[in-house]
């Protein structure tokens, strides 16, 4: 329908600075034709802006950005046939479904009985036929962001922006409109740029996804890469949960809970927190208490897995561990349990942010 | 004997569910007269001040001074010098409401795009004092200030400026139409300022973005979204001015007719005698024009909200 091939994105050196507040700082990313990246970051991390520069409706203050190789940097936003879909619902309200769609191709001058073709063929792609000559106040917020990203594709964008389109819609609307539109990306190929702060959302629907924070972007990978291998303290922190473990650094080793574990980078200070994933502890129960040992003081039943919540002895510290939920009947609150860390190496991050 | 119970049942039921219907019907009455008790001052109010005068207005203007039914007061209401108030009444408020909405729309449009809430909140509350400004207290502000030896005539008299030296002056249509604005300009603000401020910056990017310019991004979304808000004011400003009654009696002093001069002429038959049906009958006129005013714009600004309301 649209096309397949997709465009190169380059964002180089990227600077965006408002007032003292360097928003992006040299941002650098690259997208391969028909990609779906992911930024992903906090609140004010910058991806928003990095996603309004590339559509042209903020200019940036320094470096360059390339769709196909061309500098389009200073290219007019009207100019640069990029398709977006905003977080707010965006829909001109006093047109309907099929003429909302149909907009771009409109001021573009193509004749009404092609533009209405066509949209209604992109009201079909996204499952709307049957609301085509609906206003949005009669639609639902769903349909609403359904007939956005229609619109957005009608005009064969060369990127397709999406800027939190699904922060709105309720949990379970949100999970079909996101795996409709991962469907509807890989349908056509288009190159798509996708801003969030749902961690859950990137992973899921992404090729790449790009951590970022403080204007600058900590690492891009692979969904799964991002969770097992993060680059930096932030990112492990960020993406999935994490827990915070007072830990000692000697000798290319960190140690913690009575062990001892292959640093795997961070602060390199004497005095570190180690940053291990739940499900990369396990418990068993124990009489002794020592080092390596702690309370049960809660579960949480999540499905498959149940969520422990252990008071270590030595520090008090509050861990969660993840485990089979078969594996964790036994485990009630009161229980004292022994804790082995199962990682291979760990990440270090700086003392004193418990 | 299953039947005789069943039917026992049925009968024992009726009138325990018919007892307890009528108590939850007396409950909810009780419920919606104490919810709406509240508003009894206000049904007063509007009945002895709105709802009495109307009825008076209509009843009358079908009654002859021998107290018997006939359409001659209306007939009447549309000859000479009352048809020619009617006329010069309807060119007053075109020209005033035209006038407002056109600067009030645009200082509304200034002060919208400013980003500014300190200066948003200023002209809001300025224009709400402004737009309820009217009657002999403006007529005089105008007059001390503009008038022929107001304050700024003989400021600017004494640079060589003389506004009274052409066509103008305060106490004719121009005055009129220039002293209504004084209202109608920030009743204009007050009455837009919502429909613009409910115009979305994303409709702005999303036309941008999908390769609008921003002359197309007004024709398409912009202004079709703001044209029923805008025509809606229109009527709500027509009708204000078409009813003004003070201010216009203090400055012209009868000299341009007027409708509701002369519905104050007729009905406190100062000047002529035993026609005060005829102003009833005018009245009724201007109840009918500035209904149909208010009908429209009732309904344009519906339209209006729908849209502001996602």
């Amino acid at each position: 329908m649209t096309n397949k091939s997709g465009s190169a994105v380059e964002m180089i050196n990227l600077q965006r600075i408002f007032g003292d507040v360097k928003a992006l700082d040299g941002l650098n990313l690259t997208i391969k034709p028909g990609q779906l990246v992911a930024l992903l970051g906090p609140s004010g991390c910058g991806k928003t802006t990095a996603l309004r520069l590339l559509a042209g409706l903020d200019l940036a203050d320094g470096g360059q950005i390339t769709v196909d190789g061309r500098d389009i940097t200073n290219v007019p936003a009207n100019k640069r046939d990029m398709g977006m879909v905003f977080q707010a619902y965006s829909l001109f309200p006093n047109l309907t479904a099929v003429e909302n769609v149909a907009f771009g191709l409109k001021v573009r001058g193509i004749s009404e009985e092609i533009r209405i073709k066509k949209a209604k063929e992109l009201l079909d792609l996204v499952g709307l036929s049957r609301e085509a000559n609906r206003y949005s106040h009669q639609l639902s917020g769903g349909q609403q962001q359904r007939v956005a990203l229609a619109r957005a594709l009608a005009i064969e964008p060369k990127v397709l922006l999406l800027d939190e389109p699904l922060s709105a819609l309720d949990a379970k609307v949100r999970t079909q409109l996101r795996d409709e539109i991962r469907r509807i990306q890989l349908e056509v190929g288009t190159t798509t740029l996708f801003v969030t702060h749902d961690q859950e959302e990137a992973m899921a629907m992404a090729d790449l996804v790009g951590v970022m924070s403080n204007g600058k972007l900590e690492q891009i990978a692979a969904p799964d890469d991002i969770y097992a291998n993060p680059a930096t303290a932030f990112v492990a922190s960020f993406v999935g949960a994490m827990n915070r473990i007072p830990a000692k650094l000697s000798s290319g080793k960190v140690e913690f809970l009575g062990q001892s574990v292959k640093y795997g980078g961070g602060s390199s200070a004497t005095t570190v927190v180690a940053l291990v994933r739940p499900e990369s502890i396990s418990v068993t129960p124990t009489k002794v208490n020592d080092s390596k040992s702690g309370t049960v003081i809660a579960r949480s039943f999540l499905g498959p897995q149940t969520r422990l919540t252990v008071k270590t002895h030595e520090h008090g510290t509050h861990l969660h561990v993840d485990m089979a939920s078969s594996d964790a009947l036994e485990l009630t609150a009161g229980t004292n349990v022994s804790l082995t860390i199962t990682a291979s190496t760990v990440l270090t991050d700086a003392d004193g942010k418990n | 004997m299953t039947e005789q119970i069943q039917s026992r049942n049925v009968v024992a039921a009726i009138p325990n569910g018919g007892d307890s219907r009528s108590r939850r019907q007396t409950s909810n009455l009780r419920k919606n007269l104490f919810d709406y008790s509240g508003l009894i001052p206000f049904f007063v109010f509007a009945t002895l001040f709105i709802g009495g005068p109307t009825f008076a207005v209509i009843f009358n203007a079908f009654l002859s001074n021998e107290g018997s039914w006939t359409l001659a007061n209306v007939q009447l209401a549309f000859t000479d010098v009352y048809y020619l108030s009617l006329l010069s009444s309807l060119k007053l408020a075109l020209a005033s409401a035209s006038t407002g909405v056109i600067f009030g729309l645009a200082i509304a449009y200034g002060v919208a795009i400013s980003g500014k809430p300190k200066l948003q909140k200023i002209v809001s509350t300025a224009s709400g004092v402004f737009a309820n400004t009217g009657g002999v207290p403006l007529a005089f502000f105008f007059i001390a200030a503009i008038g022929n030896y107001g304050l700024v005539t003989v400021g600017l008299q004494k640079v060589g400026i003389d506004i009274y030296s052409g066509s103008f002056t305060l106490f004719g249509f121009s005055g009129l139409v220039l002293v209504y604005l004084y209202f109608q300009i920030p009743l204009m603000i007050i009455v837009v300022y919502p429909a613009l401020e409910g115009i979305k910056s994303e409709w702005r990017e999303a036309a941008v973005n999908l390769g609008a310019s921003k002359a197309l991004y007004w024709r398409y979304v912009g202004i079709p979204i703001l044209t029923p808000a805008v025509i809606g004011s229109f009527f709500l400003l027509f009708a204000s001015a078409f009813a003004a009654y003070a201010t216009a009696n203090v400055l012209t002093q009868g000299t341009i007719p007027l409708l509701p001069l002369q519905v104050g002429t007729l009905v406190s038959g100062d000047v002529v005698a035993d026609q005060a049906n005829v102003g009833f009958a005018m009245g009724l006129v201007m109840i009918v024009v500035v209904g149909i005013a208010m009908t429209f714009y009732t309904y344009l600004d519906r339209r209006a909200s729908r849209w502001r309301k996602r």
